[in-house]
């Protein structure tokens, strides 16, 4: 039934294993070297602006046709709302694309709220992990999927660094992962901002080129020093995403996760990978050649041995 | 006769300071109300009551910058604009457009290049920033519908008043 045997797979992986140690890394095709699609948009998100509206939050759910929400979108108790003893604040699941989150900063002051979604990466984890080729990064900086395609592995929702995929687990018939878009379909491949940042009133979220919002972003850090933290969360983790975000609170304090590499997370398995075809192809043939170059003279004694014993 | 003509000069006047196109300080240039209604689609117009606020900010520069003709406040905008002119319109919607990341706005950005106001907030936020973050500052409203109450697009929009979700429990888990 099965294409590889439990002997084979631990005989691969040990082959594998090894080619790391001996193989040489192809450092000329490089993930990290691509800082993204040079017409790529993104969204710069200041933390310093949002005041907890939800307004997002309903237009996503209006845009991407989701199902009525729990409570209201002017309801403000789900801030308090928490899961896992307390541990987990709100997440995106396979009905809401992007949630506010509300975090008290430790020095006091006005609480921060902060609105999570896919940030699209540069170089995503999730389309590297996804093995039907599900995801696609657009040249626009989005990453969407073919829902027709996925087979609900989830190995996309153990990739992603910043846990989005959501996985439809209500669907009994169909179950496929899903998450923001950046409203491309509907907007975003027609040079539309996307519906949460049309709606934001206070305009915590900025539309534009990614290489314009990191300008605007460092311009912002620079005129108000005071203000921002000298941090812009995106730029360089994993690689980079279109979604950047600006703040006054550490990214620590809000939830971030601010341990995250700078290289794609493509490049922890590259180095293993782009030695696979060679262990597969080269070696078999390189020993094949050496046990028969080894084998020739013996065979042909032992064949003359024989032929001397017949005819003897 | 002369007492007719006192009756019409005090009605005319009464007329010209109560007049809801004129403002309380006398320049007509200034309106007493704006009504915005930009985002009528979700909420009634906003009614901001200029002449209210002008007993709240100290210059028109807190506002409008350097438009006014008063002493400039914004540090940012000092090293170009100070001691510059009034401008013959300083309406909020001159300089901050309805659609800052339209695809042709994003583009003529790009194409002129400007060094400054590269980082200018659209017209729904220039509202909302400059309101706001003065409001939060002097204890003025801060609720969405303390400005513009929801319409009947609004309601359904948020879920919220006679649509509001029935009968679904709330936070248990994912």
């Amino acid at each position: 039934m099965s294409g590889i045997s439990r002997r084979g797979f631990l005989a691969a992986a040990v082959i594998g294993g090894a080619s790391t140690l001996v193989g040489t890394p192809t450092r000329g095709w490089s993930a990290n070297s691509f800082d993204g699609y040079p017409e790529g948009m993104g969204v710069l998100v200041d933390l310093t602006r949002c005041v907890g509206c939800r307004s997002c939050e309903a237009a996503c759910n209006h845009e991407q046709g989701l199902p009525e929400p729990d409570l209201p979108f002017d309801d403000m108790s789900v801030f308090d709302q928490t899961f896992h003893h307390g541990t987990q604040k709100r997440r995106t699941d396979e009905n809401a694309y992007t949630v506010v989150n509300r975090y008290e900063p430790e020095e006091g002051g006005a609480p921060v709220y902060r609105k999570i979604q896919c940030n699209h990466c540069n170089e995503p984890a999730c389309l590297t992990s996804c093995f039907v080729n599900a995801y696609t990064k657009t040249q626009e900086g989005a990453v969407i999927y073919d829902s027709k395609v996925c087979v609900g592995c989830r190995n996309c929702m153990v990739a992603c660094p910043f846990r989005i995929p959501a996985y439809a687990y209500s669907s009994a018939l169909n179950p496929v992962v899903r998450k923001c878009i950046f409203c491309y379909d509907t907007r975003l491949s027609q040079g539309r901002p996307p519906a949460c940042v049309e709606i934001c009133p206070q305009e915590v979220l900025t539309f534009g080129y990614r290489r314009d919002l990191l300008k605007t972003a460092h311009d912002r850090i620079r005129t108000d020093p005071e203000r921002y933290i000298d941090h812009v969360y995106g730029e360089k983790e994993v690689g980079g995403t279109a979604w950047l975000y600006i703040s006054a609170v550490p990214f620590e304090e809000l939830g971030f996760d601010t341990s995250l590499q700078r290289e794609p997370i493509l490049a922890n398995a590259q180095d293993f990978l782009s030695n696979v075809p060679m262990v597969l192809a080269i070696w078999p043939a390189l020993f094949m050649g050496f046990h028969r170059l080894s084998t020739k003279g013996k065979e042909r004694e032992e064949e003359s041995q024989s032929f001397d014993r017949e005819e003897g | 006769m002369v007492r007719n003509w006192i009756w019409v000069i005090v009605s005319v006047l009464a007329m010209i300071f109560t007049s809801p196109g004129m403002s309380r300080s006398g320049d007509t240039r200034m309106p007493s109300l704006v009504v915005i209604d930009a985002l009528s689609h979700l909420f009634d117009a906003a009614e901001f009551d200029h002449d209210l606020h002008l007993d709240f900010a100290e210059s028109c520069s807190e506002c409008h910058h350097h438009t006014t003709g008063t002493d400039v406040t914004d540090g940012r905008c000092l090293p170009c604009h100070d001691g510059s002119e009034a401008l013959d319109t300083v309406a909020c919607g001159k300089c901050h457009v309805a659609q800052p990341f339209s695809a042709e706005y994003l583009r003529k950005r790009q194409v002129e290049g400007s060094f400054y106001h590269i980082d200018k907030p659209g017209l729904k936020a220039a509202y909302h920033l400059n309101c706001l973050q003065c409001h939060m500052e002097m204890g003025g409203p801060e609720g969405c519908q303390d400005c513009h109450t929801r319409n009947e697009t609004g309601e359904a929009f948020y879920y919220s008043g006679r649509f509001m979700p029935a009968g679904k429990q709330s936070g248990d888990g994912h």
